[in-house]
């Protein structure tokens, strides 16, 4: 079976596009070739700085012969049906036909249109030049004298020479014929750019990967991943260190190069007195180079490791000392940087946050560390930390924003700000707080543990939900500019995992939004709608809700409820049981929800458990069903009296219902959820009986309305843990 | 009297022992590339690309070639001359051809070979680097060039300038001269650069020529500098460059405009007088957008007169 070999080689393509290139290529080229009924076994994509290349193994030399009959006329049919077929079946006259016939309809005309499959060479240069031209690179360009002309071909980087042969093993294979923009297809390219400048000729895919190999290329972007893996590895094994492993800078470097050579440059151990992460920081982000380090420390090595282009003449001699002088420059700098943030103390620079926009709705980053210091200290006493720490914490949290060093390199906002106020002499829960303050950032980050951090973390976040919530920024759909579902995220994290209790709508929300500037609070709750929606939006609110609370805090709440849904669900917990608990009014702590939850699922795998959710089940039901009869709710106590003249059973569900509900109370009230789900369960066996026994429509009216009052009974006392028609099964 | 005076024998001008060689070569080269050499464009510009040789002849159909040398100012990189690596004055040396001959990249090797980069010996690389100008309303695509892990030049090919599609492309090389010169010479710090290629006593080094002028413009980018009078200059700048142009513009529908250049300067100039109100720490985050749009509202309206020049290819 023959293979196709196609080739596209350009100038430099950069390193973060090649990958994705490589893999559009085969799936452009493959899913053409199956859409016109190509199969193939295999198809494998590379790419290197400088060309993306596609094989595609075991295809077809022609495409299936296609034979279509179409139904015509039947015979003596008027003419115009006649032509009408002729014309549609592309025949000349009805001699071409084929007549058959039916033992109902007759004999009728059939045209069968025969059509030999293509050549896949055809196809092939039909379908190359269209997926060349409409190729889906992030950004692309013109050049050269085509780009004079409208409509001309565009590239990541000008598109220099195309390869595109097919033929079988066996045999010279065939140039795809086709060109684009008068780079016409052919079986010539190039190898390393510096080391074999000659031209070079290649049939098919075995040949070509062996030709460039000679000509100083490797292909497979894996391959040159492993080598300058294993090569860094050796290298700074040989000086007794250790090669600190960077996969996305790994995955950048072999997209650099098309031969790599590796090699080990030293800098000066002075710099070593510059904060690790700094001196990786620098390295990596300017010069692409990795960081090496003492066996089994934490303490950088004053070495790197460089990965050239080239085999050079003098054994890298040269590319080593160069390179040695950039990243001298580079550590002289963030020396430089390093020594100048040193000299002055953090609280010296809140007066420049006053001079740094936030958000233009909602001040400057000023104005925000004083509403985080306040939030901070309001939140100490709930988090077990001292206010006055965490107040000092979230004032000099952001204070490392404008640091010469986080200037350069802000990924490093956070760990440097720890490391200036560890060396002012700051307590080091401070100087930990301001570090971790960022934290947990997303669902797999570090958890603060430092109660001060907690207190710093949790007023950062609640500050900026606060904030982008009274301004009406909220998450749509995919949008979420300023990570808000992150930051609610990490309030949900901190709150469980540090087992917070956090009175969100009582006390927490409302302070972070009174904080906010004046003026420019917003009201949820849309007043021009007229009076009859406002009303019903009131009305619709739980019960108990405060109706002066801020709507905002409403609104914001359910945001919470939605987010901590979410990250239940991703925890396996069933979403049924969080709408059962959420279902229950004033729920706005995030800790308690959960513990409920978990108490519900517990109880809810106990045989009592299920048979009192089938109880209730029943019994909601046969509520349901009556109230909608009787065209009323049965939702009296019920008599006590009345049921102890019933059967023992009713009197028995009648006592049992009162002290459960009683004992579930207490416990809620106790925040002892597997004690109150307890009391529940001492419901079933009395539940169990009167269903058995008791016919709940009896004769006697009296009766019966108590009885109903005693199923509501029933739905009233698993209401105390959760809200059970919401539970499924 | 001989009319030839004797040549010094301490003087080398090869490339790589004197800042000035290094200059005369690539000018040499580039010549030999059939390259308009022009002389720098006499305005304050913040890099070569500002020079009308540039940015206005990248405009239109017609075909260019020049390579000058451009002093440029960045008056915020001012370092008082204690920075061995930052210069608020400094020189760049730009190549336009356009459209860009399919062996741009081979051209650009070249020069670095006859400026002595052994390119056996150096690890060049062409680093993704995309070139955006905001004030010009200008883009490419293209690469940092590194030898060796520096930076010594900016590749581009220009995709769109002055608001306008390029077309066709120009290809765009801008050598870092200092540091290039530096690499060159084996030397830390570019005041140390040996200027004249002089020996002993005719050394002359490149502090000599701009360590004194460092200091002083350093003390007037971030100090001195008149910011009223600064305000008032790109007010009436943006003024003149409108009065121009109006006052240039074609008289008729397929006429030719006859005033773009002159406009452009005024464009060149608020530009300048926006970077030194920058380096004066007088314009916030907020206007400081505002500012840049008003600038590059003028170089579109530039731009589009002169598209309607001979120069910009106008019937």
């Amino acid at each position: 079976m023959p293979d196709l070999l196609l080739e596209l080689r350009s100038e430099e393509i950069p390193a973060r596009m090649q990958r994705r290139a490589a893999d559009d290529l085969r799936k452009l080229v493959t899913d053409a070739l199956v859409e016109r009924g190509f199969l193939y076994d295999g198809a494998k994509a590379f790419a290197t700085p400088r060309r993306l290349a596609l094989h595609v193994a075991g295809l077809p030399a022609r495409g299936k012969d296609v034979r279509e009959e179409r139904k015509g006329p039947r015979v003596g049919a008027p003419e115009a049906a006649v032509q009408g077929f002729l014309k549609s079946a592309g025949l000349a006259s009805l001699d071409q036909a084929t007549i058959v016939s039916d033992p109902k309809k007759g004999e009728s005309y059939v045209a069968i249109i025969e059509r030999p499959g293509r050549d896949t060479l055809d196809v092939l240069a039909e379908i190359l030049p269209q997926i060349i031209r409409s190729f889906p690179w992030p950004k692309s360009m013109r050049w050269g004298q085509a780009s004079a002309q409208p409509g001309s071909l565009r590239w990541v980087r000008p598109l220099q020479s195309i390869v595109a042969t097919f033929g079988p093993e066996t045999e010279t294979p065939d140039v795809v014929p086709f060109g684009v923009d008068g780079i016409a297809a052919g079986t010539t390219t190039y190898g390393h750019r510096f080391l074999a400048p000659d031209a070079i000729e290649v049939r098919r895919f075995d040949d070509y990967v062996a030709a460039l190999e000679r000509a100083k290329v490797v292909l497979d972007a894996d391959r040159r991943k492993d080598i300058i893996l294993h090569d860094a590895r050796d290298l700074a094994f040989a000086r007794g260190l250790e090669l600190v492993e960077d996969e996305g800078l790994l995955e950048e470097v072999a997209g650099l190069v098309e031969w790599p050579v590796v090699l080990l440059g030293t800098f000066d151990p002075a710099f070593l007195d510059i904060p690790a992460e700094a001196i990786r920081a620098t390295i990596k982000a300017n010069q692409k180079c990795f960081v090496l380090r003492e066996p089994g420390a934490e303490r950088l090595a004053p070495a790197f490791i460089l990965t050239s282009n080239l085999v050079a003449s003098d054994g890298g001699l040269a590319i080593t000392a160069g390179n040695e002088r950039v990243v001298r420059a580079r550590l002289s700098d963030a020396k430089f940087f390093w020594e100048t943030d040193k000299a002055i103390r953090l609280e010296d620079r809140l007066p420049k946050l006053d001079s740094i926009v936030f958000h233009e709705k909602l001040g400057t980053q000023g104005e925000r560390v004083e509403r985080i210091a306040a939030l901070a200290r309001e939140l100490a006493p709930l988090v077990g930390a001292d206010a006055d720490l965490a107040e000092r914490a979230a004032r000099l949290a952001k204070a490392d924003l404008v640091t010469e060093m986080v200037g350069e390199f802000p990924e490093l906002q956070g760990l440097m700000g720890r490391k200036y106020a560890a060396l002012q002499g700051e307590h080091p829960s401070v100087a930990a707080a301001i570090e971790d303050h960022y934290k947990p950032v997303g669902p797999s980050d570090r958890v603060p543990t430092d109660p001060v951090a907690v207190a710093v973390a949790l007023a950062d976040k609640l500050d900026t939900l606060a904030g982008f919530w009274s301004i009406d920024e909220k998450p749509t759909g995919s949008k979420d500019p300023y990570a808000l579902r992150r930051a609610a995220l990490g309030v949900i994290r901190l709150s469980l995992e540090r087992e917070i209790r956090l009175p969100l709508s009582d006390a927490v929300l409302p302070s972070a939004f009174d904080a906010l500037p004046a003026g420019r609070r917003v009201v949820a709750i849309d007043f021009s709608a007229g009076m009859e929606q406002l009303e019903a939006e009131l009305m619709a609110l739980p019960p108990d809700t405060d109706l002066f609370a801020n709507p905002l805090v409403i609104d914001l709440l359910a945001f919470f409820a939605d987010r901590l849904k979410v990250y239940l669900r991703d925890k396996g917990a069933r979403h049924d049981l969080i709408d059962a608990v959420f279902a229950l009014p004033g729920q706005d702590d995030l800790l308690m929800v959960v513990r409920r939850v978990e108490a519900l699922g517990k109880f809810l795998e106990t045989d009592d458990g299920r048979n009192l959710l089938a109880g209730y089940k029943r019994a909601a039901n046969i509520l349901r069903i009556e109230e909608k009869k009787d065209g009323r709710s049965y939702e009296a106590a019920p008599d006590a009296a009345l049921a102890a003249r019933g059967e023992p059973e009713e009197r028995a569900l009648s006592e049992a219902l009162v002290t459960a509900r009683a004992a579930a109370s207490a416990a809620v009230e106790r925040e002892d959820f597997a004690s109150a789900m307890q009391a529940l369960s001492t419901l079933r066996a009395p539940v169990d009986a009167f269903f058995e026994k008791v016919t709940v429509n009896a004769e006697d009216p009296a009766l019966r309305e108590n009885r109903l009052a005693l199923l509501n009974a029933l739905r009233a006392a698993t209401r105390e843990v959760a809200d059970f028609s919401k539970i499924e099964g | 009297m001989s009319s030839a005076l004797p040549l010094s024998s301490a003087v080398d001008l090869a490339p790589y022992t004197s800042f000035q060689g290094l200059i005369l070569t690539l000018q040499r080269f580039w010549a030999a590339q059939g390259c308009v050499i022009l002389q720098p464009y006499d305005m304050e510009v913040g890099a070569g690309t500002f020079h009308p040789a540039t940015t206005l002849r990248a405009l239109g159909p017609k075909p260019w070639k020049a390579a000058y040398v451009q002093p440029s100012r960045r008056p915020k990189d001012g370092r008082y001359g204690e920075n061995p690596n930052r210069l608020q004055h400094y020189y760049q040396f730009q190549v336009i051809l356009k459209p860009n001959p399919p062996n741009l990249q081979e051209l650009y090797l070249a020069s670095l070979d006859a400026i002595g980069v052994d390119l056996k010996l150096h690890d060049i690389r062409f680093v993704e680097d995309d070139w955006e100008s905001p004030t010009l309303g200008a883009w490419g695509l293209g690469w940092e060039c590194w030898c060796d892990g520096m930076e010594v030049s900016q590749f581009t090919y220009f995709q769109q300038v002055a608001g306008v599609e390029c077309s066709p492309v120009a290809g765009e090389l801008t050598y870092g001269l200092e540091r290039l010169a530096m690499y060159v010479q084996g030397v830390e710090n570019v005041y140390d650069l040996n200027f004249n290629g002089g020996t002993g006593d005719d050394k002359v080094t490149y502090g000599d020529v701009f360590l004194q002028s460092e200091q002083e413009y350093s003390r007037h980018n971030f100090e001195a500098a008149d910011t009223a009078m600064l305000f008032r200059q790109f007010t009436d700048a943006e003024k003149a460059c409108r009065t121009y142009l109006d006052a240039g513009a074609p008289e008729t529908e397929s006429g030719r405009h006859r005033m773009a250049q002159p406009a452009y300067d005024q464009c060149i100039k608020a530009s300048h007088v926006f970077n030194l109100l920058d380096a004066r720490g007088v314009i916030s985050v907020t206007e400081r957008q505002s500012y840049i749009l008003r600038v590059r509202e003028l170089a579109k309206a530039c731009g589009a007169a002169y598209l309607k020049t001979a120069g910009g290819g106008a019937a």
